[in-house]
């Protein structure tokens, strides 16, 4: 009768371990040669943690109950600055701070929109989704900006450089990001006030906690990622391009919904939504090493989204 | 229009003088003169949207008057908020309970009061131990069902009654405020509840008991309060006024608008 919310929680994330570990098993069975040797891990760890990283990010708004559309072009436009910055003062440290900041500061249009003028989530982040992509190609008129010099920098190697010659260091900062971010949510008072606002705003403040706050927290850190996930993906390949984060809005969101976090808010897995995005971002290059055409990666992707939305939704009726 | 002196003030717990409070257009309280003693229960009674809700939630903080004052222990109270009032000794056990449903019941208990330490990280262990103190030995609950990780969506609802109830009880408040803590309550469950009422005038608290229902406010209150419309209609002690007295004045309000 009672159900334990641990209990819940295990099982939601057993479930999306063993669709990753199915998934995998489909792969080694449909192309062994490929799935046993290291590249393909090596390409996945280059480019998963991109919208991996937003990804998690992406799990505290979700939680809350609300959305944010903007991410991808607000990932173009800090690249954009972190690339003109670099361009300009040939200074890493100055780069990374105002594309930093530039992201915090999308953040704070998407909460001035959100939270005082109370425009739902979904709508003002289309509008900022539109206006940010606009800035991007204003100011950068189709032109991409080179950033060969960078890769003599610390933190070129800090963000894109390979440990041990090896594991691509924007996967060590997922892992690491993903650690973080777990804990928050879970073991933190911040955290605890995600839950509570995101299952119910009304009791939230009823009990003093303040919801204005925490919405604006978590919409500035999702700028923040947005941003840092542009300096990662512009550092990978030493080039800013200006349709950069276009295509991350499906596989981050799809990340966050097959990892299990509720999109009725009051529910998050950060664990989740880090299987969710391994998942995601093996399946095309997984499905064509299998043999199946590239028409059929938007086949699997809605059928894998619907079967494990399905199953975490038929998982929540139970408990009622 | 009423002025308390400094003494009057200081030997009443709170004190609401001229206070008004509009919505926008809507003016739901007009001109409250409204007291509570130590160790004092007030019964505030009246009809839906005679404004007992909002005149509570100006005592909690969750909304503050148009105009006029709030006096707490003598103190003036400038700033308030949910916060506020909690430290000063103000819990609620709200109509709506103020619970979350997908969370657990440790989470619930400390919502808006974590225990953390030092960088925020919550004290998850202590948070268990004592909503397990308060389940089992506040609370009575025995079921092996029911523990701290429950969700409290799985509860009935004279146990999240019973939950937001106990954690008002469990942070020591001087002023408990019911607002119609026995809504949808079975019979034994509203027994228990009243029965928290009068542990709270025994433990030397005060409390405010919203109810409309005169039948189970008037064993446990000292003095009845009937809020119309937005004033106050009359107040009486229980030693002044029986039961059956009382639910006739508020037959005839209704009806006519007037207590006579």
């Amino acid at each position: 009768m009672f159900k334990s919310a641990k209990i819940r929680e295990k099982k939601l994330e057993i479930s999306i371990l063993l669709v990753l570990v199915g998934i995998f098993l489909l792969f080694f069975i449909g192309n062994p040669s490929v799935f046993t040797k290291f590249d393909i891990y090596y390409s996945f760890m280059s480019t998963i943690p991109f919208f991996g990283i937003m990804a998690l990010a992406m799990t505290f708004v979700v939680t809350l109950g609300m959305m944010d559309l903007s991410f991808p072009s607000v990932l173009a436009f800090s690249a954009w600055i972190f690339g003109k910055v670099f361009q300009i003062s040939d200074n890493m440290f100055l780069a990374v701070a105002a594309c930093l900041v530039t992201g915090i500061a999308a953040g704070a249009l998407n909460t001035l929109l959100i939270v005082k003028i109370k425009i739902p989530s979904l709508v003002a982040t289309i509008g900022t989704m539109f206006f940010f992509r606009g800035l991007v190609n204003v100011c950068a008129q189709g032109q991409g900006i080179s950033l060969v010099d960078a890769q003599e920098t610390i933190f070129f190697k800090l963000c894109v450089g390979r440990i041990g010659g090896v594991i691509p260091a924007q996967m060590i900062w997922m892992i690491a990001l993903g650690v973080l971010l777990w804990s928050i949510l879970k073991r933190h008072k911040f955290g605890s006030h995600v839950l509570m606002v995101g299952d119910n705003e009304a009791s939230a403040l009823m009990m003093g906690i303040n919801a204005n706050r925490v919405k604006m927290i978590v919409f500035m850190q999702m700028g923040l990622f947005a941003a840092f996930a542009g300096i990662l993906s512009t550092l990978e390949v030493t080039y800013f391009w200006p349709s950069q984060g276009q295509g991350y809005l499906l596989t981050t969101l799809a990340a966050v919904f097959i990892g299990g976090t509720s999109v009725f808010g009051g529910m998050g897995t950060i664990f989740g939504t880090f299987i969710g995005a391994l998942i995601i971002g093996s399946m095309e290059a997984g499905i064509i090493a299998i043999g199946l055409t590239g028409f059929w990666i938007q086949v699997i992707y809605g059928t894998i989204i619907m079967i494990s939305v399905s199953i975490y939704a038929l998982m929540l009726q139970k408990q009622r | 229009m009423h002025q308390l002196s400094d003494t009057d003030r200081s030997t009443l717990l709170v004190s609401m003088e001229n206070i008004h409070k509009s919505f926008g257009e809507v003016d739901v309280l007009n001109g409250i003169n409204f007291t509570i003693g130590h160790n004092e229960i007030i019964g505030l009674v009246g009809d839906n949207g005679a404004g007992k809700s909002t005149l509570i939630k100006l005592i909690t903080g969750v909304h503050l008057p148009s105009s006029g004052e709030i006096y707490y222990k003598g103190e003036k109270i400038t700033i308030h908020s949910v916060k506020r009032s909690r430290e000063l000794g103000i819990e609620t056990v709200y109509q709506e309970r103020a619970l979350a449903d997908q969370q657990t019941m440790w989470r619930n208990m400390f919502a808006g009061r974590e225990i953390t330490n030092k960088l925020g990280f919550l004290k998850v262990n202590r948070q268990k131990e004592e909503t397990e103190k308060l389940l089992r030995e506040h609370m009575g609950f025995t079921s092996k069902a029911l523990t701290t990780d429950s969700i409290v969506m799985s509860l009935s609802g004279g146990e999240k009654q019973g939950i937001a109830i106990g954690r008002a009880l469990y942070f020591n408040a001087d002023l408990i405020i019911l607002d119609e803590p026995t809504m949808g309550l079975s019979l034994s469950e509203t027994r228990r509840v009243l029965d928290f009422v009068q542990d709270i005038k025994k433990g030397g608290r005060s409390a405010v008991f919203i109810s409309h229902n005169i039948y189970y406010v008037y064993p446990v209150a000292d003095r009845f309060v009937i809020l119309d419309r937005g004033r106050i209609a009359g107040e009486f002690q229980k030693k002044d006024i029986s039961q059956d007295e009382l639910v006739e004045k508020m037959v005839t309000l209704a009806r006519t608008g007037k207590l006579e």
